[in-house]
């Protein structure tokens, strides 16, 4: 496995308003087939995306926020989510969708898959990166 | 004479609501629908703006996109007053014009 990259999607968008959160999270699952090195980050407006709760019966678009819960299931267990913009917003890990993977090397361990850390982790981690997709 | 503001993006991506704050009216309505609802919650780096602008400007937010996006009307802040997609057509025919601040 010689060919493995690093990929990092980041969102920075809330979801519904406009059409950046669910190309983002189609890319990831598409992207998933690839058995490359995939980490999701959310930034700024994109921490929205993950709150827990979203219901859309009422304004007529597909609620895609299930979709998340699945991508431990294609192997996307690391998702980082920025401190900061969580507290500018008011939120709180609680009130974000908990998000498990199952790690095959531990007897399928559920783990969790959200990861929140400091805007000096997240450049650390963008750096690492060798290629970053933005949404 | 008073006018209907809405703004559909969030405090915290455009400058679009703090235009609108400092260019609407004393008496005047501002509605904050589509991703502008997240700009509705207490609690946040922009709240304590918002609380000042409704000293003088009465503020809405769509319940339907709030839920949308997972915040519950509970956690607004307190003044602001959801409506629903009735709410929003009456709004617009209590006032005089409408500007969308895009």
């Amino acid at each position: 496995m010689a060919d493995v990259k690093k990929f990092m999607y980041v969102n920075r968008k809330a979801p519904y308003g406009t059409i950046y959160a669910l190309e983002s999270l189609e890319v990831v699952l598409i992207g998933a087939a690839f058995d490359q090195d995939v980490s999701l980050a959310f930034v700024d407006d994109g921490v929205y995306q993950l709150t827990k709760g979203q219901d859309t019966s009422e304004i007529g678009i597909k609620n895609f926020s299930k979709t998340y819960s699945a991508l431990g299931d294609y192997e996307v267990s690391k998702i980082y989510v920025d401190q900061e913009s969580l507290d500018e917003r008011g939120l709180t890990l609680d009130d974000l969708q908990h998000l498990v993977w199952e790690d095959e090397d531990e007897d399928w361990a559920e783990k969790d898959s959200i990861r929140i850390l400091s805007r000096a982790e997240m450049a650390d981690l963008f750096e690492e990166q060798d290629v970053v997709l933005s949404f | 004479m008073a006018m209907l503001h809405t703004v559909n993006k969030s405090v915290f991506e455009r400058n679009s609501l703090d235009s609108c704050i400092s260019m609407a009216k004393a008496g005047s309505s501002i509605l904050l629908i589509e991703d502008g609802v997240v700009s509705a919650v207490a609690g946040t780096a922009a709240s304590d703006r918002i609380s000042k602008a409704m000293e003088s400007i009465t503020f809405y937010v769509l319940g339907p996109d709030l839920k949308a996006r997972g915040m519950s009307e509970d956690r607004i802040i307190d003044g602001i007053k959801v409506v629903n997609y009735e709410g929003y057509v009456d709004l617009t025919t209590e006032h005089d014009n409408i500007q969308s601040w895009l």
